[in-house]
């Protein structure tokens, strides 16, 4: 069974489009899952529409567990597992961005290594990326060799946030876990490696936002630095 | 031992072998072909690895995958997706 955690924030445009593909990806593959919404107060109406989706969809497969204002979303995936039911938890983001019909993917994958924890690449394989200039693409490309020779992480995509977790192994990391944005899902897999997990890779396309605005600004990449600079320093 | 202790550690290691190598008083010194190649080194490696970081970076930038089908049927299941959950009763 498998558990989708889903935070939002200010995603009334996407959030019914992901659930719908979210659905129709595991009724068509038979696999059992749950999809728990964390809004965090979003003031653009994304929890009204996800209460309308609940009563299409039955409160059985749509679970919303909102919180009262923008904490993060590290506290958001805390939060969510509590209310978590199945074995495999996947982790991914509401803005399109991420398909759903990789998740089959993620579960045959996990099945065939028996991995921990099955990361979705956009640097290997046929993974890819749509909607990135050149600047972005460069950055992009930049910061993972950066990371790949200072961290030597054995996963090839690090900044990726969608991925599939054992419920026990994602509960024991986001005990460990300290950072936020990008550097948190950094800290995710050095951590994982720490501890001995296995990780396996699936491709994936990673299509930049259809509605909304993206959050990759000078600010970001500092943070980036630094966090990748103490995860080099600390672990 | 953290990935910094590491780093440390390996410079220390290469650091003083090429020290006493290359820097080391005369009577003990190694032979002069071989301290002219060794004093450079250090540098040479740097520029070394400033050329591979430009060109596998530069390498992978150039063969990044565009998803164009991946947004093409991204567009596809949209629309799907809209006229079935206004037939559910979603109201956007």
């Amino acid at each position: 069974r498998v558990s989708v955690l889903l935070p939002t924030y200010n995603e009334r445009d996407n959030l019914p489009l992901v659930v719908w593909l979210l659905v129709r990806t595991f009724s068509d593959s038979g696999i059992d899952f749950e999809i728990i919404i964390i809004d965090d107060g979003s003031p653009d109406g994304t929890q009204e529409v996800a209460q309308q989706l609940e009563k299409i969809y039955g409160s059985d497969k749509i679970l919303l567990r909102p919180r009262a204002r923008k904490l993060g979303l590290g506290t958001a995936y805390i939060h969510g597992m509590k209310y978590a039911t199945g074995n495999f938890i996947v982790i991914m983001d509401a803005d399109l961005s991420h398909h759903p019909k990789f998740i089959p993917e993620f579960i045959r994958k996990q099945k065939e290594g028996n991995f921990d924890i099955v990361s979705g690449t956009r640097y290997k394989g046929n993974g890819g990326v749509y909607g990135w200039d050149l600047k972005r693409k460069l950055i992009s490309r930049g910061a993972n060799f950066l990371t790949q020779v200072l961290l030597r992480p054995g996963a090839s995509d690090l900044t990726g946030s969608f991925r599939l977790y054992r419920k026990e192994v994602l509960q024991k990391l986001m005990e460990k876990c300290v950072s936020k944005g990008y550097v948190f899902q950094m800290e995710m897999i050095v951590r994982a490696r720490q501890l001995g997990f296995t990780i396996g890779e699936v491709p994936i396309s990673f299509v930049d936002r259809v509605y909304g605005e993206s959050k990759l600004g000078g600010n970001e990449i500092v943070s980036f630095l630094k966090g990748l600079l103490t995860l080099f320093a600390t672990t | 031992m953290t990935k910094l202790g590491q780093w440390l550690c390996g410079l220390a290691l290469l650091g003083s072998a090429w020290a006493a190598l290359a820097l080391a008083p005369p009577g003990l010194q190694p032979p002069a072909p071989l301290r002219q190649a060794l004093l450079p080194l250090p540098v040479y490696l740097l520029v070394a690895f400033g050329c591979y970081s430009l060109a596998t970076v530069g390498y992978r930038v150039a063969t990044f995958n565009d998803c164009e089908e991946a947004a093409a049927e991204l567009q596809e299941h949209i629309k799907a997706a809209r006229a079935d959950l206004r037939r559910r009763g979603l109201r956007l």
